[in-house]
């Protein structure tokens, strides 16, 4: 399985931030799509990502921080995934570097993000469906009838 | 204001597309919901399971168990199944609408990715899943014909199609004959002339999809001989560092059972099947005639994604591989449905988690839904299928409560079967392919075989005295 295969079911493309945006503007987007982090662009291109982490690490530091902009808080050391990734490597290299969202990129072009949520459910997914598979393997006797 | 549907009165009323694994386990989700659910089951064949009945090998019998399960959810008197009956051609989803509540998609990857390269359209060039549905008694494929008097042939890919392509071809007719191959398909093999078959990887062992038995079941094959070319299958530093990292026992052992087949000496068997590494397909070379004659190969080699997936890159080593047949599974798609949003990206309808999306505004379509593989695909064994399809029945489930269904004009049971009778007047019914599949069973039977399959839609109705 790779990242292309949680894209498919993901319907839109995801949400993204210019870096000019104000940070009041950010927080409305991740509390309006429930989500935990946005993706900063230029045009298709992506900048930089902006998390929950970025942003509650600015605001003990700083009250007024609602009104900086996004390109001042954002990371933008971003680690992009490629459609074609498989679901091991991805997980592996989320686990290992702590990172919770992972914009994915066609050809230079934002096709989509991936969160380690989605990543845990597909192989929760992957490995009931081979449980089950074998299960219902197992439990027919030889002729193949139901035991 | 109506009640909305789901209870005893008034039941939920699902039209589900597609008598696949995906269909009946979306069927089975609904119908252990709380809510009184019917659901009708449409397939365009006249016999259900989809690729379990027209996918999986006949040398895999013990995969097709799974039918047991689905024979039961068929059992359900809220369930029926209406074979031969095709959405978009003999069924519109306008007529859906006016008779269900709710509409899933479960038609999975219909197609195949092309290879893209120069000659592939060359006559002796096919897509494995074409061979496939032949050998396995498809009714739209069975007329076809492959030029097994070729000596050499090439698969592309290392998937399960493609393992089992070449585990097909590489069987005696006695290791076929006690499986429920297709007659003509047994037929045809046993004049086969198949001496020399490759399966061709892009990248190394330890990226192969096949898992270890399928590999394992090419090393014990009565009559052929399996090798591997030492230097592919030595894992590269990037691939060894991988494997290293991840304690992954699985594809340790899938190195070491190849390296063991480059070991191997020939043990003078009639066939041999060669298992390639790190080559990518760049044309099909033909005669003449337009007939393929050789594949021409470029050695790849393997770097590492920012998430550190490994993904092949083309070197400057060529190589010309003589083969006159060659099929190709590199990949398969799902089939734009009439009138149904599509994903071209990703070759699926576009969807989230499985509620159908407008094109345009992005929003749910009232209504309809995607499971399996038209939803997330081609991936997964057949029971990734069942977590999947049960996402997609929550979705229905919610949109349920929150009264965001389909009001069709008539939500009768009686009403639906009247239209498919009018439309489709040949249709079959779970108790018509109960028959077949007794027939089916008892010719099996007396040949020492799971089954003799129907292969044409005439001879199942002339079965039924139709």
């Amino acid at each position: 399985m790779n990242i292309a295969n949680i894209l498919a079911r993901k319907g839109s493309v995801a949400v993204t931030v210019r870096p000019e945006q104000t940070i009041r503007e950010a927080l409305a987007l991740l509390d309006r799509h429930n989500i935990g982090a946005l993706i900063a662009v230029e045009g298709d291109h992506p900048v930089g990502i902006l998390s929950e982490r970025d942003i509650v690490r600015q605001a003990a530091r700083d009250e007024k921080f609602f009104v900086r902009v996004v390109g001042e808080l954002m990371t933008r050391d971003v680690i992009t995934g490629q459609p074609h990734d498989d679901l091991l490597s991805v997980a592996h290299t989320m686990t290992e570097r702590r990172i919770r969202h992972l914009p994915v990129v066609d050809k230079g072009r934002l096709v989509g993000m991936v969160s380690i949520g989605d990543i845990v459910k597909a192989q929760r997914d992957h490995y009931q469906g081979e449980v089950d598979t074998l299960q219902t393997q197992l439990l027919a006797d030889d002729r193949g009838r139901a035991r | 204001m109506t009640p909305s549907p789901g209870t005893p009165e008034r039941p939920l009323r699902v039209a589900i597309i597609g008598a696949g694994p995906t269909g009946f386990y979306t069927a089975d989700h609904l119908l252990r919901s709380a809510k009184v659910v019917e659901v009708d089951l449409f397939d365009r064949l006249p016999t259900p399971y989809g690729l379990v009945r027209l996918g999986v090998a006949p040398d895999h019998q013990k995969i097709k168990f799974v039918t047991n399960v689905f024979d039961k959810v068929a059992a359900n008197p809220r369930f029926r199944f209406f074979g031969g009956v095709e959405f978009g051609k003999d069924l519109t989803l306008a007529d859906l609408k006016a008779c269900y509540h709710q509409v899933v998609y479960c038609t999975g990857a219909q197609t195949d990715r092309r290879m893209g390269i120069p000659g592939e359209d060359l006559s002796g060039s096919h897509p494995a899943t074409e061979f496939v549905a032949w050998y396995n008694g498809h009714p739209d494929y069975r007329d076809c014909t492959f030029d097994l008097t070729q000596e050499r042939v090439a698969v592309v890919g290392v998937g399960n199609v493609a393992v089992d392509v070449v585990r097909i071809l590489c069987r005696t007719a006695e290791e076929l004959a006690t499986t429920d191959i297709a007659d003509y398909a047994l037929e045809a093999l046993r004049q086969s002339r198949v001496k020399e078959v490759y399966l061709l990887g892009r990248r190394g062992p330890a990226q192969a999809a096949f898992t270890n038995p399928e590999v394992k079941e090419l090393g014990e094959l009565a009559d052929a001989d399996v090798t591997a070319r030492a230097d592919e299958v030595e894992l590269d530093p990037l691939s060894r560092a991988a494997v290293e990292r991840s304690q992954d026992r699985a594809t340790q052992k899938k190195v070491e059972i190849l390296k063991e087949y480059a070991r191997r000496q020939p043990a003078g068997k009639s066939r041999r099947l060669t298992l390639r590494f790190m080559v990518s397909p760049v044309e099909l070379i033909g005669d003449a005639a337009g007939s393929v004659t050789a594949i021409r190969l470029v050695r790849n080699e393997l770097y590492a994604t920012s998430t550190g997936a490994l993904q092949p890159r083309a070197t400057e080593h060529f190589e010309n591989l003589p083969v006159g047949l060659v099929f190709r599974s590199v990949g398969y798609r799902g089939v734009p449905l009439p009138g149904v949003p599509f994903n071209e990206s990703w070759g699926v309808i576009l969807n989230d988690k499985g509620r159908v999306l407008d094109s345009d505004s992005k929003q749910p379509v009232v209504g309809e839904y995607a499971a399996g593989w038209i939803k997330r695909g081609p991936t997964g064994v057949i029971g990734t299928n069942k977590p999947d399809a049960a996402e997609t029945v929550e979705c229905m489930l919610e949109d349920l409560a929150a009264g965001a269904v389909l009001e069709p004009a008539h939500p009768q049971a009686a009403a639906a079967e009247a239209l498919v009778r009018q439309r489709q007047p040949n249709f079959f019914s779970y108790a018509d392919w109960q028959k077949l599949d007794a027939i089916e069973t008892a010719r099996g039977c007396a040949q020492n075989r799971p089954r003799v399959k129907f292969t044409r839609i005439e001879d199942m109705l002339a079965a039924l005295g139709r």
